[in-house]
Order: C-alpha cells, then structure tokens, then sequence
C-alpha cells in the first residue's frame, strides 16, 4: 500500500494510528520517503488532507484506523463531499473474518461513509489493493472531484502479495467523464453573449476545481460583463478587478444580487444554484437566459431552470468559447454594455459594506480589513463557519484561486484549524491566516498541538464576540432576541491558551491596538494566536431572510 | 406518473445498497425493484419502478448515472416498451369456491402450481394491472398469501435497451 501511494505521488498524508492500521504504520515508520503528519484527532486529519487538497489540487491523503477513528474521519469527509474537494481517505477495518461479527472496533465504514463520499471500497483481497488505490486517486481527482474512501481489513495489510507497480491509466468501464462541451451548445451560448444587453457571470468553486482561473479572467474581460462569485468561487476572478461585484447570495453585495436579479443573461460557470446563492427560486434572475457550464450533468437544472446546459470541464469549455468570442463578426455585433455598467455603478453608490469604526469597540469588519492590508492580500485564508466567515468573504479581498479554504456546503465549524495546517504543510513558505470565531476554534482546538509539533506558522484571528454571532444573529433577526444558548462568554482565555501550546497569543480589546496586534503577530516566527473581543453584537450586512428573494436585503 | 428506469450494473457486492441508498437519502421514491445478474454473471440488470415528476424523475437518472458501478440508466417510460410483473398467490379455497378458483385461473391465463386439499397456489404473469385485475377476484374466494415480484420491461425493437438512445457507454460528469 505504501509503494502505491508512492507511486501515485501521494506523499503527504494525516493520520492517526489504531490497532486497524498498525501494519500500514510499521511501514510507514521503515519508509521515510512519504511524510506523515500525526493529527490530534481523526477530524482534523481529515480537514488536514482537504485543506492539503484545496491548496495544492492534488488528492489529499487521511488514514485513520477502524470504527471510532473511521467514525471520527466522518465530518470530515461529508465537509469534502459538499465542497468537491479531491481526498482519498484510508481507514483500518477489523480483520476479514471478523467483519459483521460486533468485532472490536468495528464499525459498519462503508455503509456509514456511502452517502458522504463519491465513491468508497472494501479491499477484499490484497492483490486488489494496486487496482483499487489507484481507481480511488483517479475517481477522487476527474470529473466533480470528491472524497474516496478504502476500508482495508487488518489481515489484507499483513498479507504479501507481489507488486509490479500501478497502472499507468485507470480505465473504469461505467466512468468516464466529460471533459469537452459540447460545440453545438458552446455556438448558442456565444450567440447569447453577443447578443446580451445586461450578461452577468455567476461563478463558483469549479472554477477553482478546475483550474480556470486564467481562462475566466481572460474571457471576462475581452467581454467587459459583470462577475459575481460563490463563497466557493471567491479568488477564481480577481476582486480587484472593477468588474467584480463581490459575492452573491445571501449574504452577497447589494450590486451582485440586484444585477443577478436584472440581468437578462445569466452565465453560471461551476455553480450550483445553491439554496444561500438563489434565495427564492423563483425569483431568481426572472429576466435572464441561462448558461450553465458544468461537469456534473445532476448539476444542471436541479434547482434552476436552464436554457443551455453545457456539460463539461470548465477550462476545456472556456477554451473552446474564447476563441469564438475573438472572431471579428462576434465584436462588431455586439451590444453596447454602458448603460448595464451605469445601472451597476448606481448599486454601488449603496456602499452596501459600509461599517463605522469609533474610538472604544472594535468592529470584527475592520480587523479582517486590517488583516487584509498588512499582509498585502497576500495570506492564504481558512475560515470556520459563522459571521466571521461572511465577514472574511467580504473583506479578505482575494485576487489569486487556491487561497480559500471555507466549509461552504456543509458549514463544518471546526474546519479552519485543521484545514489551515493542511494549506501550511502544503506552502511551507507562505503565510497562512486562519480567521475564526470563539465558538468554531473550541471545535478543533486540540490541533493546536498539531502547529506546535509541526512548527507551522499559521496566525490566528479569532473575532471573539463571545457569542455563537452568527445563531445569536439569526435569533435578533427571527426569534426576537431570545438569545437561546448562543452565549460563549465563558470560553478559555486565549492568550494563555496559546502559551500553554507552546505558541504566542495577542489580545486587542480597542481598535487601536488591532493595527499593533497585526504587526507583532506576522513579525512572530511560530504559531500566533490573536483575540480580537469585537462588538459584541455587530451583524452580517446584507442579508436576503432565508427563502426571500434576492432582492430583498436587509442592509444597514 | 409512474416511471420504469432500467439500471444496468456491474454485479459487484454493495451495489444494491448504492441504488437504494440514493433513493432514500434523496427522497425519491422506490415503488418497485427487481434484481437479477444478467449477461455472463458480471452484470446486473435493475427495473425500478418509481413516481414523481420530470424534473424528479430526471434527476434520479442522473444520480444514478453518477454512481460508479453503473453501466446504463435508461428511462424505458420514454419510449415503446413491455412490462411483466410475476404473482404467486395462495388461495384457501372450500367447496363451490374451489371451482370458481380455477375459472378465474383460467380466465387470466393462469397457472395452478400447486394444490391441496384445502388450498390452490396460482401464478400469473402480465401487466400489472391485470394482476390487480386477478387479484380482486380471488380476494372474496379466500385469499391467504400473495407474492409479486415487481414489474420487469424491456424497450420494443430490434436494439439493446438504451444503446441506441445514448452513445452506448455512460458519459458522467462525476
Ligand atoms: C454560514 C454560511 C453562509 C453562506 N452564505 C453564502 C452566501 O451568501 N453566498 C454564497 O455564494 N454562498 C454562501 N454559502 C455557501 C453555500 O452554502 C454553498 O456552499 C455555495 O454557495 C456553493 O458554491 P458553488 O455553487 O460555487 O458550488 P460548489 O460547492 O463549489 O460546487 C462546484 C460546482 O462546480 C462543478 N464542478 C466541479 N469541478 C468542475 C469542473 N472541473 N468543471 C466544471 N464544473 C465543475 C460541480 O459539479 C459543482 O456543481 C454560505 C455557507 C455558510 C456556511
Ligand atoms: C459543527 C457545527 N455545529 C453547529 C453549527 C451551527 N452554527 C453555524 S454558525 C454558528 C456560530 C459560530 O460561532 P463562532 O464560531 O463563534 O463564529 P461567529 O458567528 O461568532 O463569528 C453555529 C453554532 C455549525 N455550523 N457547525
């Protein structure tokens, strides 16, 4: 196993060990050619390999051993299948004659991991093993990538069997995915964009997925049409660039979701029309035709009617459209967009983000700008889930795909830690920034000792409002302020924490010491963690109530 | 509306769990599935009876497609095609009653395959409304057992089954 793994260039995997998987570890310590970094809990191994993944675009690798270690390994896994993340996890089960007996340690992983991975396997035999590794790698990476998982009973990995390497290419009869679109489709779709008096494009994380940034950029901007993105898509367009408009959705740009709301050409590139993007299906781009480019065909209009559904790879598809975009008759013919830019630019008058920053509280907007500025927007960024995570979408500008690590489809608090050692193991050299809340932090904090024992740099923000803000959020807004079990006022005291993890810790309690707290946190060679205690009830602005239209925000 | 979907598969273990894992974790709802190996013993060939509207029934074949183990979906509802569905039914029949089984076997053209002293077992085959058709007549003649096995169908013609509505191999995205 360790060979194949070799020999699929997967030489990075987090782990944890157990009794299941002691044969894999014992070869793991005689093989010094694959790096092992040893987790503090399966979850965060998980994260760990995703985080890995995203940064990178290679299969993040996870080993865990038999029932609570493969169990533990779950969250992690359906967080990566929401989020088509590419991962093969490995997980020890009971010996072979064991299975189905209530073994030790037994737990049921294929059955319990069917509906949270794309596919998953239990190696029967072990010359099976160098079919079945390799097909794992293959279906985890192509198509719409997605977690793989391959139970390997215990007796498998102490029996011998002769290798002569993996197959140069993995051939899987009932599984082949599309790569090119379709041309016929690729031409109406080009006739729509010469056509189109208000076209706006609508991306999201394939765009990433599939490496195509480059060729979004460059095809956006020959059309001069407004971008909006994703949580998921956020750095495949650069945000700097004048014909992004931030994010969509609920708690997207008042200018993104009004011009989505206008347009009457909607190009959806890697999107899938995601319930926190769409508000009311019904309302949503009720004036628009719409493109869908993606390589899942269940993709396509699942939620959202579409007029040319164009299955395949983005970065193929883009390819194939550029060049009919550049043919003379295209130009000459097409509509003038200007007074779509002039609609556009009304919106933006809104100044939709707007916050103010006084003399006494902190605004957590305001640290996350901060951040931003003082290290150039240059940080790769983890978040974990809640306000602090719409507010890092919003202010944590990202001009450059793969520095983005969010759990968007799942919403797993607790993702940040672990997925910001995945990202820092994997870019060494680069600064990783995770931006995070008091409540997601407790969530994996253990991982702490994972940074210490790595040495790995990450720095820490934590927007501290002592509350679970975004809950507590939900709870002004739509229970009347019965703040029901969102108060985390009782948490440790961070600063102490973090030297007892052999790493340095900041407090900023006023918004003047936010700007000195930054600087002595990226001047730090190790692990920093930053608390910032912000206003304790700031709000997400704007925001669509779940199930209302697009159009209607709640603004400030 | 009612929806026949043909699911060629490879005949490997979990697969039925895959199938029927999907439908349940996606809401859709499975009316009927029979299952059996086909070909050389390394298929197999599902017909899965299921309900709901288009837009459903379009993407359950989709999901399905994305499964890896599986070779061809084909919606047999879309075009010409034959169902049989299978009954046995075992009927405590006395008397007069005992005649009127066997006319009514013999009316829908079914078989007798086995009989005691007190009680008939009849198979029959067709459509399944005919099987319905069957059944309520036997009900008042006392019915004890019934078994069905759930339609199977095939399309009409000369061609395999989906092969030549699509490119023959599955195209998935994932
Ligand atoms: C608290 C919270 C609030 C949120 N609020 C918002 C919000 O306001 N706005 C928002 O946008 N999201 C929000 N989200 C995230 C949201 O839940 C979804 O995760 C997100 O919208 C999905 O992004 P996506 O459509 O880009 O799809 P992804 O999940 O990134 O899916 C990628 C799509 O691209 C396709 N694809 C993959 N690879 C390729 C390829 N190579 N070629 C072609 N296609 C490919 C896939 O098939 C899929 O359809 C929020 C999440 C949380 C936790
Ligand atoms: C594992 C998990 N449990 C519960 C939730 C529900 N939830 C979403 S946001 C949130 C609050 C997060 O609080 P915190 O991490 O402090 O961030 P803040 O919203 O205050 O920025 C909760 C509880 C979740 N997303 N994930």
């Amino acid at each position: 196993m360790v060979r194949c793994l070799k020999e699929l260039n997967a030489k990075t995997v987090f782990g944890y060990p157990g009794g299941a998987v002691l044969y894999i570890y014992d070869e793991l310590y005689k093989n010094k050619e694959i790096r092992h970094f040893l987790a503090r809990h399966e979850q965060g191994a998980v994260h760990a390999a995703d985080g890995y993944a995203r940064v990178t675009g290679e299969v993040g690798v996870a080993l865990v051993t038999s029932g609570p270690g493969a169990t533990n390994a779950v969250t992690g896994l359906a967080t990566a299948y929401m989020d088509s993340i590419p991962m093969v996890c490995i997980s020890g089960q009971v010996p072979t004659a064991l299975i189905g007996n209530d073994a030790f340690q037994e737990a049921d992983t294929v059955g319990i991991t069917r509906s949270c991975t794309k596919h998953n396997y239990l190696v029967k035999r072990v010359e099976d093993l160098a079919r079945i590794l390799p097909e794992a790698f293959h279906i985890a990476s192509t198509g719409r990538p997605g977690p793989v998982l391959v139970d390997i009973p215990k007796d498998i990995t102490a029996a011998k069997t002769d290798f002569s390497g993996v197959p140069d290419k993995v051939e899987i009869r009932s599984y082949k995915p599309v790569l090119k679109g379709h041309i016929g489709q690729i031409r109406r779709a080009a006739k729509l964009l010469q056509q189109a008096k208000r076209p706006m494009f609508y991306t999201g994380g394939g765009v990433i997925l599939a490496n195509a940034s480059e060729e979004l950029t460059e095809l956006v901007r020959l059309l001069g049409a407004p971008l909006t993105s994703t949580l998921m898509g956020l750095g495949g367009f650069p945000a700097s660039d004048e014909q992004f408009l931030g994010m969509l959705g609920m708690h997207g740009t008042y200018e993104a979701n009004m011009a989505v709301s206008r347009c009457d050409l909607l190009v959806a590139v890697g999107a899938r029309f995601d319930d926190r993007v769409t508000g009311k299906i019904a309302e949503f781009a009720p004036e628009a035709e719409i493109i869908h480019i993606d390589v899942d065909p269940t993709s396509i209009s699942k939620n959202v009617r579409v007029d040319v559904p164009i299955v395949g790879d983005v970065r193929h598809i883009l390819q194939q459209l550029a060049p009919l975009l550049k043919e003379p008759g295209f130009q000459e013919k097409r509509a003038d967009l200007a007074p779509w830019w002039s609609e556009i630019s009304a919106w933006r008058k809104r100044e939709c983000l707007k916050y103010k920053q006084n003399d006494t509280v902190i605004q957590p907007q305001y640290v996350i700008q901060k951040l931003h500025e003082l290290t150039g927007g240059n940080a790769i960024v983890a978040t974990d889930v809640g306000q602090h995570q719409m507010w890092a979408a919003q202010f944590y500008r990202l001009d450059r795909p793969r520095r983005w690590l969010t759990s968007g489809g799942l919403g797993t608090m607790g993702y940040g830690l672990p997925a910001a050692i995945g990202a820092q193991v994997a870019r060494p050299g680069e600064p990783v920034l995770l931006i995070t809340g008091e409540g997601s932090l407790q969530m994996n904090i253990q991982e702490l000792a994972t940074c210490a024992q790595y040495r790995l740099p990450i720095k820490i923000a934590i927007i501290n409002n002592s509350f679970l803000g975004m809950v507590r959020q939900w709870q002004e807004f739509f229970y009347e302020s019965r703040y029901a079990e969102s108060d985390m006022s009782f948490h440790p005291d961070f600063v102490k924490l973090a030297d007892a993890y052999g790493a340095k810790g900041f407090r900023a309690d006023r918004p003047d010491q936010v700007e000195p707290v930054i600087r002595q946190a990226l001047a730090e060679e190790g692990t920093v963690i930053m608390d910032f205690r912000v206003n304790r009830e700031a709000n997400v602005y704007p925001m669509v109530p779940a199930g209302a239209a697009l159009k209607e925000m709640i603004l400030l | 509306m009612k929806h026949i979907i043909s699911v060629l598969v490879d005949n490997e273990a979990g697969v039925l769990s895959r199938v029927a894992g999907l439908f349940s974790a996606r809401g859709f709802n499975i009316e009927t599935l029979t299952v059996a190996p086909v070909g050389e013993g390394n298929e197999s060939r599902m017909t899965i009876v299921t309900t709901g509207d288009e837009s459903i029934v379009e993407q359950v074949t989709k999901q399905l497609h994305k499964l890896v183990p599986v070779i061809r979906v084909v919606d047999l509802t879309e075009g010409p095609h034959v169902s049989r569905e299978l009954m046995l039914v075992k009927v405590a029949a006395e008397g007069e009653h005992r005649s009127e089984v066997l006319r009514i076997a013999d009316i829908f053209r079914c078989r007798v395959v086995d009989a005691t002293a007190g009680s008939f077992i009849i198979e029959v085959t067709g459509g399944s409304e005919k099987l319905d058709a069957c059944l309520d007549l036997l009900r008042p003649l006392g019915l004890v057992e019934v078994v069905r096995t759930g339609r199977v169908a095939i399309s009409r013609g000369a061609r395999e089954t989906g092969v030549a509505a699509r490119t023959g191999s599955k195209t998935t995205g994932a």
